[in-house]
């Protein structure tokens, strides 16, 4: 182990400071859930990082990215986060669809998709979710039927985070007759299409943060399927791997709200609840922990190694200390807790509103525990 | 920057793993419980003639001058069975403090003694009965005594297999060593019991996945109830999120800044919390017989016990790992930063 940067990681972190330094917004962004306009803001800062070659700082040079390892991405992230940068709004394709796509996908289909994604320019919604679909994601019912060179897909998703304003999503569907995970096909499909109709549902902040979206006889190349027919599940478990090990969460996002939790502390102790500080001491080392093992993850994958069912581990992990940190903030607000906060001040508020949907979304932790006791542990089903 | 263990550290580990798990079976813990000895003369030899005791003394003195991680790797297999003989207190803090202040002991020169070492942040001495020698400390000055030099009175531990002493003695009948670095001494035993509770922690897990998986109830094995799943499932988490605290933490502890001890309380804490998550869930899902003597949960909630309030309790880790956060920079380029240069 040898747990110093290299000569090399300390000139890549301080380029990326100066670029970021040069490039990031000095004004938040409106959110991207908010309004189109906060959407489009968001996609104009996609274009600004390609412009720079930060789209995707991983993936191979021909497909738009940078061809970077993962230590570099980790120490991308720390600065992303550090700077304040605005969040990634097509996070589903970039950090998501993006990987399995290049584990997955033919070369025309990564030269077809990957490079507008990286430039911000086609933004990517994940449509597995139905209202009878959850949890239990392989009872997924929308259906692919092939008819001639296409595919003509019917059926009903919800919960598809940006979808609103998205331009494309990846979606399950199923081969008519198929049984549970035998007979998925993962495709991409146009939010524009033909057949396509996509309503807003508002979180419980009141942001149109997800949508449900028909498809009628909606009509896409079969080019547009990932892998196989009837491999759609196989690759949606590399993908959940990606989304729930890795790539979702990387530390920053929980080392700066920690930083942020710190200097609260401090300004607010007098006076304040004294055991609080033994909350703010542990939301740190929550966020160390956290860093430290995807450091050593992604040491091990660098190594060759795969990631497995422990990816079940890390999504409980930040979750459950992402709700703690913000309730943390909240206890010490205190009376000034329930204050929607005014643009421009750090949003405790909103942040542990956002928290709270940490623990269903990318798979419930209840599922991830499920997962860690079955196939981590060997437990019987 | 790799976070990766070598292949020689990956070795020795395996052959700790290979040597506790032969040797220290609970059989063997049973036998010596009802004999009331808490060492097993042809497991310790095995383990000395292993090495396990010169790894971290220094190659002038006949050591293998190996690292803290090295010996943290093996505490963490001992943690795992329990390990009743002394092998972290002595050879892991009582010797290489030693060596450090008196190359020429003689005491060094037999890879087979035990040291015991009596630290200003414990009440008690560890093993002190079974020492060839004793470390002790008077006025921030380190003395060595021979157990016929010294008066010990036994305070039981609730861990059958620790054996925990008051000492009463004269600094003018000891040998003074001089000014000991008492501080590199706690961070190393916070590093390794924090290791070892990685190993009990997981011990506690595996017990209670074995059993869940035979044990049935309502027709069917109770390990595929959801809730003895998670419970199991919770504690493994705990373990994920402590391990490599543990490892970076052996790793930077030479570094003696205030970073590197912020790191090692924080891996003392959490490791030890998760042996503590682990057992308990252990004992629930053992159920009555979690609960009783005959099955052996209980020693690693004994030991887990012992380690946690040991070396600093957790208020003191708390405190040190607060003055990191509170007087230095923190966020994510500070993850690997040193007091004195900041990435
Ligand atoms: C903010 C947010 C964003 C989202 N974005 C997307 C998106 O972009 N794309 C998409 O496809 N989906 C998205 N989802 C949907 C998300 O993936 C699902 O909500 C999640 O998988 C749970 O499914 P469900 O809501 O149908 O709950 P259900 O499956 O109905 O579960 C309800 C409760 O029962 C528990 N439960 C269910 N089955 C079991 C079981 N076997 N054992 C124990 N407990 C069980 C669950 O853990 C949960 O607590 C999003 C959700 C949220 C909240």
């Amino acid at each position: 182990m040898q747990l110093d940067y290299t000569a090399e990681q300390k000139a890549f972190r301080a380029q990326v400071r100066e670029w970021l330094e040069a490039h990031v917004p000095s004004a938040p962004l409106e959110h991207f859930d908010a309004t189109r306009e906060g959407f489009e803001t968001h996609r104009e800062w996609e274009k600004v990082l390609k412009s720079g070659d930060w789209g995707m700082v991983t993936w191979p040079r021909e497909y738009g990215g940078r061809g970077l390892d993962l230590i570099q991405w980790l120490i991308f992230e720390e600065e992303y986060y550090r700077a304040g940068a605005p969040g990634r709004v097509n996070q589903n394709g970039i950090f998501l669809l993006g990987p399995t796509l290049i584990e997955f996908g033919t070369h025309e289909q990564k030269q077809r998709f990957l490079p507008p994604m990286a430039a911000g320019e086609e933004i990517w919604a994940q449509a597995w979710s139905e209202p009878q679909a959850g949890s239990d994601l392989a009872g997924v019912r929308a259906t692919c039927v092939l008819d001639g060179d296409d595919y003509i897909l019917n059926g009903h998703k919800i919960w598809s985070s940006r979808a609103v304003f998205a331009d494309w999503a990846f979606g399950l569907f199923r081969t008519p007759g198929t049984d549970r995970h035998k007979g998925l096909s993962l495709i991409f499909f146009p939010l524009n299409a033909p057949g396509v109709t996509v309503n807003a549902i508002k979180k419980i902040n009141g942001h149109v943060g997800f949508a449900e979206i028909f498809l009628e006889d909606v009509r896409v190349p079969a080019f547009n399927r990932l892998g196989d027919e009837g491999q759609g599940w196989h690759i949606c478990m590399a993908t959940a791997g990606f989304e729930r090990g890795l790539m979702l969460r990387s530390p920053a996002r929980y080392q700066v709200a920690a930083a942020a939790l710190a200097q609260l502390w401090a300004q607010r102790k007098d006076g304040a609840d004294p055991t609080l500080e033994a909350d703010v001491v542990r939301a740190w080392m929550n966020a160390e922990a956290y860093a430290l093992n995807i450091y050593a993850t992604a040491s091990a994958l660098i190594g060759g190694a795969k990631i497995g069912p422990e990816a079940s581990t890390n999504k409980i992990f930040w979750s459950e200390m992402d709700i703690h940190l913000h309730r943390t903030a909240m206890a010490i607000l205190g009376a000034e807790a329930e204050v929607l906060p005014e643009p421009g001040e750090h949003a405790w508020l909103d942040d542990y509103i956002f928290a709270l949907a940490g623990p269903i979304y990318a798979g419930s932790n209840e599922i991830q525990r499920n997962i860690i006791a079955e196939r981590m542990l060997g437990l019987p089903r | 920057m790799d976070f990766t263990l070598s292949d020689e550290q990956k070795m020795f580990a395996e052959t700790a793993q290979t040597l506790f798990a032969d040797t220290c079976t609970p059989d063997h813990w049973r036998k010596l419980m009802e004999a009331g000895e808490v060492r097993h003369e042809d497991r310790w030899a095995a383990i000395v003639e292993n090495g396990f005791t010169l790894v971290l003394l220094p190659e002038e003195v006949g050591g293998l001058g190996l690292s803290e991680l090295d010996f943290a790797l093996i505490a963490e297999q001992a943690g795992y069975v329990a390990l009743p003989e002394p092998l972290v207190e002595s050879a892991g803090v009582a010797a290489p403090l030693l060596a450090a202040l008196a190359p020429d002991a003689e005491v060094l020169a037999d890879p087979a003694a035990v040291i015991a070492i009596q630290h200003p942040i414990n009440p008690y001495v560890a093993h002190a009965d079974g020492a060839v020698a004793l470390i002790l400390h008077h006025q921030d000055e380190a003395y060595l005594a021979t157990p016929d030099q010294v008066k010990l009175t036994t305070a039981e531990s609730i861990d059958p297999m620790r054996r925990l002493f008051s000492v009463a003695w004269d600094p003018a009948k000891a040998q003074k060593l001089g000014a000991a670095d008492w501080d590199l001494a706690l961070d190393r035993a916070a590093v390794f019991n924090a290791a070892m509770g990685l190993g009990l922690a997981q011990r506690a897990v595996d017990m209670a996945v074995a059993y869940a998986k035979e044990r049935q109830q309502f027709g069917k094995p109770i390990g595929s109830y959801q809730a003895v799943k998670h419970h199991l499932a919770s504690a493994q988490v705990a373990i994920e999120f402590a391990r490599p605290v543990v490892r970076a933490a052996a790793t930077d502890l030479g570094a003696r800044d205030m970073q590197a001890r912020a790191r090692i309380s924080h891996a003392k804490i959490v490791a030890l919390e998760a042996a503590d998550q682990a057992a308990r869930a252990s004992i629930q899902v053992h159920g009555a017989m979690g609960y009783s003597w005959e099955v052996d949960v209980h020693l690693f909630l004994k030991r887990t016990l012992a380690l946690t309030g040991t070396w600093g309790t957790p208020h003191f880790h708390r405190n040190r790992i607060a003055q990191r956060i509170f007087t230095q920079p923190v966020g994510p380029d500070q993850t690997f930063a040193r007091e004195n240069h900041h990435a």
